[in-house]
């Protein structure tokens, strides 16, 4: 496997559709108009020399070193600046050319360390490139003079010298090494948009500067990567590079964090990771990254990993390690025993969200063929199981309607629950990149966002609305357009049930939905609501982008039928700029919920009362299906409580932590006989399990994931499994175990399983996503390419279909005892549950989980900044630090869950989507109250962790 | 003015001041000039504010205050002497004239006399070459300045 190496053309691609043709260096080209002089020399495979230019940003022209000669023209001006002409003859090397460039590069040299045997970029530094393509041989300067290279000049002290800033984790800042260039900032500011990063200073001593003459832990830098990325030289560059070397090979992967679904280069060294460098070519983001997904991979090789699987007879007693073989025959004969014992719909599984489309879809058969009953079902379930449900009714498909691209041709966006910047950060940078160019930005959520004021992206509105009220408020909208004769009719009548609609628009045109009519319980001013639905009906291209503020709620199905409605009612669906767009929260959780992972459908969002489609698959497996649907998490939980479910296989998920009122859950999981965690870490729940199976790591398997635009991408193995095996080889084993005769060699054989049984992915194959890159389904005879747009002709489901949205009320209410509402959420730095991010440095952004109050409400019950508070609810409490902040509104609290120490779960309650069962984190009525740290129950549980984690014959494993 | 202020004090008079200039077409550098005007320098308290304000970041209102010379990070003494360095003044007498002046006042450049009277800059050209060498107190600029005319001038600004 060589180093995959992208080539720079210097410059973007201009999007002309107006060619041009030119002369350069005797080889005639045609190019797009718009195309500057440097692109088109690369695309003739004509090398200008560069130091300031890259491809991801606009050209600067600073460095004077890709000078060229246009006949005609006096001067040489600046290839990167210079757009193309018809019939221009430019010249790239002349005798004149070349002394500019060796004078320019002498300059550079003169003040820049000589150590590049011992410089961390040795090898892949561009300074030392253009050195040796401008025949640098000789600096007639000297390098004694005024510098910024070394800390002390004859002696005295240099004070233009800076020490190197190792503030962040992942990277170091060495001064001494800059060429100002100013890669860094701009690509802080045109690729991320966060603006961290500026050159203080003029002529000589101008510097990188991150915020305020600060190290870069306090300025506003997100350590996405993108200036580490930029920098031509070693002055920003990974600190594993310095530690580890060079790279010798790589591969494209897709990262395992967000649904947005990064294509990465895994830069490898033998079989240790040396960096993931986002891929250009990677079609959801575009070069760029996040933290998460290019520096917080240290998971993979933490010491906390088991790799070992191992039993126990009761939960109380110590782990023992135990063979792979042990652990498959007693796993076997235990589901076998409590199938004989309890009856065959006594078990059941959950697949992973984070594991691959392949292994997802391999559990999911275990069950259905194995166990013989349809008790499967995955995390979707508690995040965008509304999702499927509200999009399937409305449209026909159980996703969202765009690609990531499709936010560059919008000119109104509306974020309902989502915060992209800190759950989708490469999405974030690509929307605020959007909003920069002029689209209009509308945000509905509680808290205030960053989006909602950043630098240079400001909100046109911002609907401040009380948890739970998203129906209300979703409903107001679409009165106002309808009221107000904005909805699109010439769209609806061509697209959607005209009586279907006269129907809604009656429904939602009642005066008890007007702004004015439901202000009193949304708290959202009336005004506010009337001008972002004239906004959004008449802005142009308008995007709905929602996340689970949107679907975990006890109306969720109803508020996505709701966006349904808005996108439909103003006719933006069907075409680039426009669209309803689920942001799903884990890497998989598309491909989990595409693969049959619930219990009521199969493969490809076809219920399992379905016939013809049980009549495939039972076919392929030699089995025969039950045709009703199994068991959802929640209700193989009660179950469980009630005794009559009492085993579970549960692949890559932390149910304890991640679902609602965790007393249930582990009350639930207490009450099963045998209990099967596979996973890499010991996880929450396995405290309460009797096997576990050590999982692998995304670097460690060949499979796909499929992000929040349908798109799927391949995964690639890059280092062998630490555990041993892949996961989708232990679920095979497993299944051998039970006596089924599975015999997979590759997983491609298992996306060969999946396209030959379910129409959406009829196409897709290894062969085809290694010639494509990437598809997006449907892909199949009728889309060959994928399906970047969706319903684009016309609705899957044949007609779009209005439903009547009524706003109820939620039971979790506000009174006297607990009169907050708690809403949660995440943050950058962390993910979910945050079993890998916690395993990682990123732990120097978010140490703990605070509990954001606005100053109102701290006075009120007399707590200050970072003090223990006491949160309660209905269903229990735990306690946490407070961060008081105006960012939530009175009456409003919010947190994140990402460390399990907090127990925010202990505080949800068992509420869930009247349609889905998605439970309503969204939503919980608490009281707060000043507090002396940890609560009962959170001692307890700690003190049962520790216990429940110790291996015979081994050291306290640690957590 | 050249007095004590504290964080609070000088973001609610940054903020009143940029509330003034706001509506200004590309209003960060009147917002400097008004900040530098109203507390003689502009204060690292003070940057976070105007950011937050317009909208910008810390760091592009940091690079943008230290593009500019004049835009300082500490309070100048009462009055500012600043002598040309450019090619003309120095082809003039202007270095012999700068050495002077840093004799007189016992500083170099960009220091303030110990009892904060004079702070002494280099300036690049104030486009009086003709009448080199050419230095500047307080705004009001001087050509053709004789030993003895520095020497009036010093004396004038530290009385």
């Amino acid at each position: 496997m060589p180093m995959i190496n992208e080539i720079d053309f210097g410059t973007p691609a201009s999007k002309s559709e107006k060619f041009v043709t030119l002369t350069i260096d005797g080889n005639e080209i045609s190019v797009p108009e718009g195309t500057s002089i440097m692109r088109a020399s690369m695309e003739a495979g004509i090398e200008v020399p560069k130091l300031c230019a890259t491809d991801m940003m606009d050209a600067f022209g600073s460095c004077r070193l890709c000078l060229v000669e246009i006949e005609g023209r006096a001067g040489m001006p600046a290839s990167c600046t210079t757009p193309v002409a018809p019939g221009m003859v430019v010249s790239t090397q002349t005798q004149r050319l070349k002394d500019v460039r060796r004078g320019v590069m002498e300059l550079y040299i003169s003040d820049h360390p000589l150590d590049c045997l011992t410089c961390a970029a040795n090898g892949d530094c561009e300074l030392q490139d253009m050195a040796g393509a401008v025949g640098l041989r000789d600096v007639r300067y000297g390098y004694d003079g005024e510098n910024h290279v070394k800390a002390r000049n004859d002696g005295a002290i240099n004070i233009k010298w800076q020490p190197k800033d190792e503030s962040n984790p992942y990277f170091t800042f060495d001064p001494a090494k800059c060429i100002v260039c100013s890669r860094c900032v701009r690509a802080c500011e045109e690729v991320q948009g966060t603006f961290a990063l500026t050159i203080e200073g003029r002529g000589f001593d101008s510097r990188v500067s991150a915020g305020m003459h600060e190290d870069f832990m306090s300025s506003e830098c997100v350590s996405c990567g993108a200036c580490v990325q930029a920098c031509p030289t070693a002055t920003l560059i990974e600190k594993s590079v310095i530690e580890i070397g060079q790279p010798e090979h790589s591969a494209v992967t897709t990262c395992a964090y967000c649904g947005v679904g990064c294509s990465f280069k895994a830069e490898m060294r033998g079989e240790e990771l040396v960096r993931m460098v986002p891929w250009k070519d990677g079609q959801a983001n575009r070069g760029h990254s996040c933290v998460k997904g290019r520096f917080a991979y240290g998971y993979s090789t933490h010491k906390d990993r088991i790799l070992n699987p191992m039993i126990r007879e009761k939960v109380t007693d110590p782990w023992r390690e135990v063979t792979w073989e042990e652990a498959y025959a007693h796993v076997a004969s235990e589901f076998r025993r409590i199938q004989y014992q309890y009856g065959r719909e006594s078990v059941g599984g959950i697949t992973s969200s984070r594991c691959t489309n392949e292994e997802t879809y391999l559990v999911q058969k275990l069950v259905r063929a194995g166990f013989g009953n349809n008790n499967v079902d995955t995390c979707a379930r508690v995040c965008h199981s509304p999702t499927g449900y509200g999009l399937g009714q409305a449209f026909g498909t159980s996703a969202g309607t765009q690609n990531f691209d499709s936010v560059e041709h919008s000119d109104v966006v509306m974020v309902i629950g989502a915060n992209p910047t800190d759950g989708h950060p490469v999405f974030g940078s690509r929307l605020k990149k959007r909003l920069r160019e002029g689209a209009k930005l509308i945000v509905l959520d509680p808290r205030r966002i960053d989006l909602v004021r950043t630098p240079h992206v400001e909100a046109s509105y911002h609907l401040p609305l009380k948890p739970g009220t998203n129906v209300a408020v979703l409903t107001a909208l679409a009165h106002v357009i309808v009221t107000e004769g904005l909805a699109d009719e010439k769209f609806i009548r061509e697209r959607c049930d005209w009586s279907e609609y006269e129907d809604w628009a009656a429904f939602v045109a009642e005066p008890y939905h007007s702004p004015e009519a439901v202000e009193r319980y949304t708290g959202v001013p009336a005004d506010l609501v009337r001008g972002a639905a004239r906004l959004f009906a008449r802005g142009g291209n308008g995007a709905i982008y929602y996340g689970l503020g949107v679907t975990e709620h006890s109306q969720g199905s109803t508020t996505v039928m709701a966006i349904a409605n808005l996108a439909m009612v103003t006719g933006n669906i069907g075409r680039p700029g426009v669209g309803v767009n689920p942001l799903r929260g884990q890497n998989n959780v598309q491909g989990s919920c595409d693969m049959g992972s619930f219990p009521h459908e199969l493969p490809g969002y076809r219920h399992i009362s379905d016939d013809a489609t049980r009549e495939t698959f039972e076919k392929l497996w030699g089995v025969t299906l039950n045709n009703e649907p199994g068991l959802r998490i929640p209700n193989m939980l009660d179950a469980a409580v009630d005794g009559t479910f009492k085993g579970i296989y549960i692949q890559g998920e932390d149910i304890l932590q991640s679902d609602p009122d965790t007393k249930h859950v582990a009350a639930g999981l207490a009450a099963m006989e045998c209990v099967v965690v596979h996973d890499l870490f010991l996880n929450e729940t396995a405290n309460y399990a009797h096997v576990f199976l050590p999982g692998s790591t995304f670097l460690e398997k060949d499979g796909t994931f499929t992000n929040a635009e349908r798109r799927i991408n391949r995964v690639r193995k890059v280092m062998k499994p630490k555990n041993g095996f892949a996961d989708w080889e232990v679920t095979q084993k497993l299944a051998q175990a039970m006596g089924l005769p599975w015999n997979y060699k590759h997983p491609s054989e298992i996306m060969d399983e999946i396209a030959a049984t379910t129409p959406s992915f009829a196409s897709v194959s290894y062969d085809y996503l290694e010639k494509m890159g990437s598809v997006q389904w449907p892909c199949n005879e009728k889309h060959p390419y994928g399906s970047p747009i969706m319903h684009v002709d016309g609705f899957v489901r044949g007609k779009g279909k209005f439903i009547r949205t009524e706003y109820v009320a939620t039971d979790e209410k506000t009174g006297a005892r607990f009169p907050l509402l708690l809403t949660t959420g995440r943050i950058l730095s962390q993910y979910n549950v945050g079993a890998q991010t916690r395993r990682t440095d990123n732990v120097a952004w978010h140490e703990e989980d605070r509990l954001e109050i606005h100053p109102h409400d701290a006075e009120n019950r007399g707590i200050r900044d970072a003090d223990w508070v006491r949160l309660a609810s209905r269903s229990g409490e735990t306690t946490l630090r407070a961060l008081i902040t105006d960012r939530v509104a009175p009456g409003v609290v919010y947190t994140t869950f990402h460390h399990p120490n907090t127990q925010a779960n202990v505080i949800t309650t068992d509420f869930s989507d009247w349609a889905t069962n998605c439970p309503e984190y969204k939503v919980t009525a608490v009281q707060v109250a000043p507090s002396n740290g940890p609560s009962g129950w959170q001692r307890d549980y700690e003190e049962q962790a520790r216990q429940s984690r110790r291996i015979a014959g081994k050291l306290e494993a640690a957590e | 003015m050249n007095v004590h202020l504290n964080a609070a004090d000088v973001s609610t008079r940054t903020r009143a001041i940029v509330a003034g200039c706001k509506h200004l077409e590309g209003p960060l550098l009147p917002i400097l000039h008004e900040i530098q005007h109203e507390f003689g320098f502009v204060s690292q308290e003070a940057v976070p504010v105007i950011a937050s304000e317009l909208n910008l970041s810390r760091a592009e209102v940091h690079g943008v205050v230290t593009f500019y010379h004049d835009f300082r990070d500490h309070p100048a003494g009462r009055h500012v002497l600043k002598l040309c360095r450019a090619e003309a003044c120095q082809s003039m007498g202007g270095e012999a004239l700068a050495e002077r002046a840093k004799k007189l006042l016992g500083i170099d450049w960009h220091q303030t006399t110990m009892d904060g009277a004079v702070t002494l800059e280099p300036v690049f050209c104030l486009g009086l070459c003709s009448c080199a060498p050419s230095a500047m107190l307080d705004g009001a600029v001087h050509g053709r300045v004789a030993a003895s005319d520095l020497d009036d001038l010093i004396a004038e600004a530290r009385q």
